[in-house]
Parts: C-alpha cells; sequence; structure tokens
C-alpha cells in the first residue's frame, strides 16, 4: 500500500515537473539572454491554457475528432503566445534595453498585471472549463492508475523538450541565440541581428508555456485568469534551482519542484504544498545562487 | 522631424495595431457558436481611435504646430513654479495641515472613506519608499508586513484586551521583527533574485494566515476587533477614525523625511547608487539594508494596525500580491525616493479610480498599463527625486 501510494505519487510529480519545467524554460532562456526575469510568462502560460479551451470548444462544435481538436488547438495556442510574446517584448522590454535592471523588472511586472486583467475583461472572472472526455480513461495497476492524460502530457512534453534541445543546440538559429547570450556586441559583429533573435527567444518560450497552459487546464479540467501567478513563481524557482541561463538545469529544477510539490502534499501537509517551492527557492538562492547545474556562462548558455 | 521619420512612427503605429487586432479577436471572437466580430471591432476601434489620436498630437507636437498653444501654458506652469519656490515651505505645509484638519467637516461619509485610505496607502507608500527609493531594494512581498501588523492588533486586542494604543508600536515592531526575519537571508542576493524572493515570502505570509486556523482562523479572517479608544472616548465615527490615520500619516511623513536627510538616509542612498563604493566608505551595507527592511516594515505595521481598527475584521485576502504590486505602482508613479512623489502618486492611484467608479473593473489593468508606460516614459516619476544618480548595475 505504501509502495503503491510512492508510486503513484512518482508519476504523479513527474507529471506536474513536466509541467514546471516547460514554464521555466521561458524563464530561463529569456534571462540567460536578456538577464531579465520576466514576470508576464506565467500570464502567457494563462493565455495559452485559455486560448485552449476556447480552440477546443470552437472546433469540436465545427464537429472534428477529439484528437484532432487538441492537435490543432495546441498548435494554433502556441502560435498565438508566440506573436503576445513578441509584442510584449516589442512594448515593454526592447525600449529598456539600456536602461536599468530595476525599470525593466518594473515594466515586467506591470506588463504582468496589464495581461492578466485583460485576460480577466476578456474571459471573465470565473474559471472556464476544459472538455475532459478527450482524454479519459487510463491503465490501472492494483490501486495505482494512470490517466490516459499523464501520458499525453508526459509524452507530449518529452518530446517538447528533445525539439527545444534540437533546436538549441544544432540549428543555426540555437548557435545564434547561444551567441547572443554569451555577448551581444561580439555575436552583432559577426551579423547577428540580436534583436531578432531575443524575439525568437521570447516567442519559444511562450510557446512553451503555452504548451504547458493546455496540459494544466487538461489536467485540473479548468482554467481561470489567475492561474499564471503561482506556477509562474514556481517555474522561476525551477529555474533558478537549476541553474538560471541553463537549459538542461531549467528541466531537471522543474521536475524536482514538480517532484518536492507532489511529496509534500502527500505526505506532510496539502495546505502548505506552495511553501515547499518556495522554501527551496529561498534555500537555493541562500546557499547556492548559481543553482545545483551551475549558472551556465560556456557556450551552453542560452 | 522629417516626413520619412513621421511616415514610420504611423506605419509603426499601424502594425502595432494590426497585432493588437490579431491578439485581440481569438480572445474575444471564437466561440463554440461559431465566429463572431462585432465585440472585437468595437474594442478594437476605441483603442484605434484613441491611439491615432495620440498619434496625431504627437506629430503636430513634434511638428511644432502646437507652440501657440504652449506657450501660455508652460508660462502658467513657470509661475506657479516660481511662487512655489517664493513662498516658505511652512507656509505650504501649513495650509496643507489646516486643509486635512477641517476636511472632515466640510465632506461627507463617503469622502471620509476615501481620504482614510488614501492616508492608509500614503503610511505604505512612504514605508516602501524606505526599502525600494531610498535603499534600492525591490521588495515585492511588502504587504507581509501590513499582514503582520494588522493580524498583531488584531490578535493582541482579542485575545488579551490591549487598547491600540499600546498595540500600535507592538504592531509596528512585530512587523519590523518580520522585515528582519526576511531581509536576513535575502541581503546577500543580488537586485532581481531578491524581487522573487520577497514575492515569495510574500506569498508564504498570505499562505500561513490562510491555513494557521488555530491562530489566525484561516480564510475566515478574524471578526468584531474593537475600535480604538482614549480615556473612554471611542473612536466609533468615520472622521474620528481619519484623525486617527492622519496622525500616523504626518508621522510617518515627518521620519520619513528626517530619516531621509540624515547620517542614515545618506548612507541608504549611497547604497542605492554603488553598494560596493558605500562599503568602500565605511557604510555598514550589511545592517543599513536590514535597517530599511525593519524601518519599511515598521511604518506598515501601523498601518496595518489601523486597517484592522478601521474594518474591524481582517482576512488574508486583504494580503495578497495584487495590493503589494498596488503599494509599488503608487511609489513608482509618484517617484522613488520622493516624499511629495509618493503622497502624489497614492493620490492618482487610489482617490482618481473613485472618481471614475464605473470604470472599476479597469482599474488593476490601467495600474499594471501606469507601471510599464511611466517605466517608459519617465522612469523618475511624476515629482522626482532630488537625489539621484544613475546606479552602478547600470554601466554593467
Amino acid at each position: 500500500m505504501d509502495f503503491e501510494f510512492f508510486i503513484q505519487q512518482l508519476i504523479n510529480g513527474i507529471t506536474l515537473g513536466g509541467v514546471y519545467a516547460l514554464i521555466a524554460l521561458g524563464y530561463t532562456m529569456v534571462y540567460g539572454i536578456i538577464q531579465l526575469i520576466n514576470f508576464a510568462h506565467g500570464e502567457f502560460f494563462a493565455a495559452g491554457g485559455y486560448m485552449g479551451v476556447i480552440l477546443i470548444s470552437y472546433l469540436a462544435s465545427q464537429g472534428l475528432h477529439p484528437y484532432a481538436c487538441l492537435a490543432i488547438a495546441l498548435v494554433l495556442a502556441m502560435g498565438y503566445c508566440a506573436l503576445l510574446a513578441m509584442a510584449v517584448e516589442q512594448l515593454a522590454y526592447k525600449p529598456l534595453r539600456n536602461a536599468s535592471r530595476l525599470a525593466a523588472l518594473l515594466s515586467a511586472l506591470g506588463m504582468s498585471i496589464f495581461l492578466q486583467n485583460g485576460l480577466m475583461l476578456t474571459q471573465g472572472v470565473y474559471d472556464k472549463a476544459y472538455p475532459t472526455e478527450i482524454t479519459s480513461g487510463g491503465f490501472h495497476w492494483g490501486l495505482i492508475s494512470v490517466s490516459y492524460m499523464q501520458i499525453f502530457i508526459v509524452a507530449l512534453t518529452a518530446s517538447l523538450l528533445v525539439g527545444l534541445n534540437v533546436l538549441v543546440f544544432k540549428t543555426r538559429i540555437g548557435r545564434a541565440m547561444r551567441a547572443t547570450a554569451q555577448d551581444k556586441v561580439m555575436s552583432a559583429l559577426v551579423g547577428i541581428n540580436s534583436n531578432r533573435i531575443i524575439a525568437v527567444t521570447f516567442a519559444i518560450g511562450a510557446g512553451l508555456a503555452a504548451a504547458a497552459g493546455i496540459m494544466v487546464g487538461l489536467y485540473y479540467g479548468s482554467v481561470s485568469y489567475t492561474m499564471g501567478f503561482v506556477p509562474g513563481i514556481k517555474a522561476f524557482a525551477a529555474a533558478v534551482l537549476g541553474g538560471i541561463g541553463n537549459i538542461t538545469g531549467a528541466m531537471i529544477g522543474g521536475l524536482i519542484i514538480g517532484m518536492v510539490e507532489i511529496f509534500a502534499a502527500g505526505y506532510i501537509s496539502g495546505e502548505y504544498k506552495d511553501v515547499f517551492a518556495f522554501i527551496i527557492l529561498i534555500g537555493v538562492l541562500y546557499f547556492k545562487p548559481t543553482g545545483i547545474m551551475g549558472e551556465n556562462v560556456d557556450d551552453t548558455r542560452v | 522631424m522629417t516626413i520619412r521619420e513621421s511616415k514610420k512612427k504611423w506605419l509603426a503605429c499601424g502594425v502595432g495595431l494590426l497585432w493588437f487586432l490579431i491578439l485581440l479577436w481569438p480572445m474575444l471572437g471564437i466561440t463554440p457558436d461559431g465566429l463572431e466580430f462585432g465585440n472585437t471591432l468595437k474594442v478594437f476601434g476605441y483603442v484605434a481611435v484613441a491611439a491615432l489620436i495620440i498619434m496625431l498630437f504627437y506629430q503636430v507636437q513634434q511638428a511644432g504646430r502646437l507652440e501657440a498653444a504652449e506657450r501660455p501654458l508652460k508660462a502658467v506652469g513657470g509661475a506657479i513654479q516660481a511662487a512655489y519656490e517664493k513662498t516658505p515651505t511652512w507656509m505650504v505645509l501649513a495650509v496643507v495641515f489646516a486643509l486635512a484638519v477641517i476636511y472632515p467637516l466640510l465632506t461627507g461619509r463617503y469622502a471620509h472613506d476615501v481620504a482614510i485610505q488614501v492616508l492608509v496607502y500614503v503610511c505604505l507608500g512612504l514605508g516602501l519608499n524606505i526599502v525600494i527609493g531610498l535603499a534600492g531594494l525591490l521588495d515585492l512581498g511588502y504587504i507581509a508586513f501590513y499582514g503582520v501588523g494588522a493580524y498583531t492588533y488584531a490578535l493582541m486586542s482579542l485575545h488579551f484586551g490591549l487598547s491600540f494604543w499600546l498595540c500600535l508600536p507592538v504592531s509596528a515592531f512585530f512587523a519590523a521583527i518580520a522585515g528582519c526575519i526576511i531581509g536576513y537571508p535575502t541581503l546577500r542576493m543580488r537586485g532581481d533574485y531578491l524581487a522573487i524572493v520577497t514575492l515569495g515570502f510574500g506569498e508564504i505570509v498570505r499562505i500561513i494566515l490562510n491555513n494557521w486556523m488555530a491562530l489566525t482562523n484561516g480564510p475566515n479572517g478574524i471578526l468584531s476587533i474593537p475600535r480604538p479608544e482614549i480615556f473612554g472616548y471611542s473612536f466609533r465615527s468615520l472622521s474620528s477614525m481619519y484623525y486617527v490615520i492622519l496622525g500616523i500619516a504626518i508621522v510617518t511623513i515627518i521620519s520619513v523625511y528626517r530619516l531621509n536627510y540624515s547620517r542614515i538616509g545618506r548612507a541608504w542612498e549611497a547604497i542605492r547608487e554603488d553598494e560596493t563604493a558605500a562599503e568602500l566608505m565605511g557604510v555598514n551595507t550589511f545592517l543599513l539594508k536590514l535597517l530599511a527592511y525593519a524601518m519599511g516594515a515598521t511604518f506598515a505595521g501601523f498601518a496595518g494596525a489601523f486597517f484592522a481598527a478601521r474594518m474591524k475584521f481582517v482576512g488574508p485576502e486583504s494580503f495578497t500580491f495584487l495590493e503589494s504590486a498596488m503599494v509599488l505602482a503608487m511609489v513608482i508613479l509618484g517617484g522613488m525616493g520622493s516624499i511629495p512623489g509618493v503622497i502624489l502618486g497614492v493620490l492618482a492611484l487610489v482617490a482618481l479610480p473613485e472618481v471614475f467608479r464605473e470604470l472599476e473593473l479597469y482599474r488593476m489593468l490601467v495600474f499594471g498599463g501606469v507601471m510599464t508606460l511611466m517605466m517608459l516614459v519617465r522612469p523618475a516619476g511624476i515629482w522626482p527625486a532630488k537625489r539621484v544618480g544613475r546606479r552602478s548595475e547600470e554601466a554593467e
């Protein structure tokens, strides 16, 4: 019984951790490239969740197969959030590239509040329910149960993470991103358009966050306009834990934070589960500010 | 401005509007019942017209066509400023003070309520101003200290029957202790890590308030907190409560002013401008940063105790992150490090929304927008502080 409970928690932890990893990647990539905590990132995640439910309900009403709905909604929501992130970057961050860090940080915070309330005004204050029948059902081994949804989430997360790694480490644009993160002036000298690369980085990060938003919506069955805030901080904690600017670190950090949250909720206290992520964040920053994987300064940093 | 630059600006404006439409339509237009355009076009129409009008004004002003209208305005502004500079400061302060004192006699209940709110936020804003404006430490969990102050008074008065006036310093003391507890581990961190950690601490405090049923009664909050009393006179009416908070606010203003121009204030500003240089000059940066947290928290504790007495109720919902962000927006809008600036910022963000009551829904949207906009166009705020230099980290 105890062992089965443990395995069940492990599976839940991997599911949640994968979602946090996806959000954390956006933070870590943006921080790596322009040294800014993108507070609005949690709102991209929420916008992705909303876009998902909007598109899935619309496409389902058009009589499409549920899986086709899900696939199309996923792609479109990721594209939508990429556009949103590029707009936010252009409007609120680009003019402040040479201003003080405090100014950029406050601008990001303002954008976060703005977007959150924009979501509230367009979508209403009540939670929006996700159609759950798409991914109902699952496997059962004794007391352990794995829903199709969890398998779907883990599989999608894994493929997105692999895809991102290929993009960053194997393609031209990935090389340009790494170069810009290392040294903006030098990369500009060899002909890399750093403004474009930064916009692309924001777009990729927001796309991943949108995918995470849809998965959270499917997993918990609803989305709300405030949903971006707490997962945003937790994902940031994950990024810091893994060493900010370090892509592999963010993935591992996300998994750890997800595991800790699930196990703390399962074994210690469900009410204080959010506190543990913050305590980890504070502990890491206090004892090892560069994170477990090290704040990368060599060429793997993006 | 040449024609070409002007054209470029118009093009950017057009592209921006188009982009906005693309982002807006999916949120409003796609419904399970089908695609819909009317609502989107209505919202887009308002925004587009506003943007075009602003753009037009900007272009005309840049081209120098508005000078005929601008000149008299500037002359009036200059005259007012000259008059303000000529009158001795004490006279201005005396007039403001007199107005503040007779204010409740001239106005009704609703106006008292707004004024009390303004003064509470003045205390909070000035306290945060110490942390962010003077010492340059971005604190996103500031409202936690307000909460600590409020709960301290609520619990002390209910369980031990202590009077408001005794609890006021005790609340401030507990808030200051909380400030030190939060400040101590965070002081080693760089600016942006500090922001996120204070945010985390603020959330921790709120979660504890929400879940510690035995002490705080959880999400139900604490009810029937007594009003302050003095020699048998109970501050029952709103106008008498107004005088209490007016007193607290005046004490806050004077203390922050005195702190600002003391040795400690100068040391804080040195830390803000360049921490390494300050340390080299013999400033004990660690102790002073901790003191900045503690002092900021103290004023939040005063305001919190008053808040509990005024509402007769405290609940964890009053101390969310949005509240922190609101106080922060006030400080930024007014001008970090500037006392009149912060007061102006509070007036702008508390009193103005009361005037436009029917637009209540858009309040936080505007707060967020104002925060970003101020950073873009006027980072020093409406009434900038006099002594602000370039931060050392900007040179990196």
